[in-house]
């Protein structure tokens, strides 16, 4: 364990040296934000309305009490989407969608001597193929936890249109009422080591991967495995931390 | 000119390399053989740094090339060209990309001259027009053409080839063969290729050594080769009904 997490320090060291050419770079971050952002957008979408609208009913049945108003439904169900639902499980299924992509696509450029071409060409592989998807990874997961957020409360409101369990208006007088600025900050926090941890952890798992075909599907495995892993503990770090 | 002094490579208890030293010389076809599991490609990628030596040391053109950190090399490797096995192409990119991909990192040409570059790259070895396909859309002979245009983009001073023939058909093997060793000449390359075909053997080789439970067993040229009295090599060499009725011929 301790061997690995040295190799994992040493590639992220190389994956940072100074780049033969910011222009080459710059292109491959561009074109990973696009993939990570825009590529994933259709699942955070669906996965966050839903989620939300669920959350909403089960609060408002929970709640069903004279002595409790609807409108706390509204708070608690904001709550728990900006700060637990929309980073950490947004997270979660990006490490599914994102981690895996980028640990087989660096696993398979490992086993077809792509990646030794690289180095061959005397181009720093880690940093040419690691560096753009982690840097893709902590700008665009940030935003994509903030459409998340807006998609989660969005589809609570839904959820109270469709449902008899609390009215809209409830619903919105609960969701503005005591809006605190440091759910958003911790869920930005959340949101940017989240993308750290999916893309190194990926990156690394596919970068050492040797042999073929079988041991991608593996490296990639492992990769979503640890990353969701490593999501959930720095959740409660972070958590613990900032509240 | 590349030197091999010495290398000895040992993976875990396993010693492949047994202290090989190989001088390659500028201009000349240099042909690395032996049977499956001999060492050829581990002494391929210890040349290159893809393996570090476990002993040994490489000098290219007199530098000693095993000492250098990865930096200090790389003055070295943009002068370096090679065709891998399974041609290594990246996918994701196509065929003129691949071709540009080192013009990019390592040269300071306008786009317009890259794409000059590539297109002679690519006319070179007879795929004008084909700059536009991805690497999935190409045969195995084309996928190894795109190989030698894209390794000879940066005109190397050396050029590196890993089983240029594997997996093609004899005719293809044979344009494989003397396209290298056009380039070689036309570019005055050191060449080092890795094979077992015997065609090729025949056909380029200028300059051979077969390796042989990871050493050095033999050293010579293609109009020597036949007329070895070494056992292990005829035994390598002639396996073929079709090789040993040639030799009966020569």
């Amino acid at each position: 364990m301790f061997t690995s997490f040295g190799k994992y320090i040493l590639l992220l060291r190389l994956s940072f040296k100074r780049p033969e050419k910011f222009k080459v770079y710059w292109a491959e971050i561009m074109r990973e934000m696009v993939s990570v952002g825009i590529g994933s957008l259709g699942i955070i979408a669906i996965i966050s309305v839903f989620i939300g609208a669920a959350t909403t009913i089960q609060v408002a049945f929970q709640l069903a009490s004279p002595l409790v108003p609807l409108s706390i439904a509204g708070k608690i169900s904001r709550d728990s989407n900006i700060l637990e639902f929309s980073p950490t499980i947004s997270s979660l299924v990006l490490a599914g969608r994102v981690g895996s992509n980028f640990a087989s696509q660096i696993g398979t450029m490992r086993v077809t001597e792509q990646i030794d071409a690289l180095e061959i060409m005397g181009v720093n592989a880690p940093g040419y193929l690691i560096s753009p998807k982690i840097l893709a990874s902590i700008t665009m997961v940030p935003v994509l936890v903030i459409v998340s957020i807006t998609l989660g409360i969005t589809g609570g409101y839904i959820a109270c249109l469709a449902g008899s369990e609390i009215t809209p208006a409830d619903y919105v007088a609960g969701v503005v009422d005591g809006f605190d600025g440091l759910t958003i900050r911790v869920a930005l926090v959340k949101a940017f080591v989240f993308g750290f941890l999916i893309a190194s952890i990926c990156a690394y798992q596919g970068f050492y991967t040797s042999g073929g075909a079988l041991e991608v599907g593996q490296s990639a495995t492992r990769g979503v495995v640890y990353s969701c892993v490593m999501i959930l503990f720095a959740d409660l770090i972070i958590t613990r931390l900032m509240l | 000119m590349i030197e091999v002094k010495d290398i000895v490579k040992t993976f875990g208890e396993n010693e492949v390399l047994k202290g090989i030293s190989a001088i390659f010389q500028t201009g000349k076809n240099n042909l690395i053989i032996g049977g499956s599991g001999s060492g050829k490609t581990t002494m391929l990628k210890c040349i290159v740094g893809l393996h570090e030596p476990t002993k040994g040391q490489v000098f290219f053109d007199g530098e000693n090339f095993t000492e250098m950190d990865f930096e200090q090399r790389v003055p070295i490797r943009t002068q370096i060209g090679m065709l891998f096995q399974n041609s290594a192409l990246f996918d994701s990119m196509t065929v003129e990309e691949n071709i540009m991909f080192p013009l990019n990192l390592f040269t300071n040409q306008s786009i317009a001259e890259k794409r000059d570059r590539a297109n002679f790259c690519l006319e070179r070895v007879n795929l004008k027009g084909r700059n536009k396909l991805f690497p999935a859309e190409l045969s195995g002979g084309m996928k190894k053409r795109v190989g030698i245009a894209r390794a000879i983009s940066m005109e190397p001073k050396y050029l590196f080839v890993d089983e240029p023939n594997s997996g093609l058909d004899p005719k293809t093997s044979i344009l494989i063969d003397e396209l290298i060793a056009e380039l070689t000449i036309e570019y005055q390359m050191t060449t080092v290729v890795v094979t077992h075909d015997m065609n090729s053997v025949m056909g380029i080789g200028d300059h051979i050594i077969f390796l042989h439970q990871g050493q050095k067993w033999w050293e010579g040229s293609n109009k020597e080769i036949a007329h070895t009295d070494n056992q292990e090599l005829n035994d390598f060499v002639f396996a073929s009904k079709f090789m040993q009725a040639a030799k009966e011929k020569l």
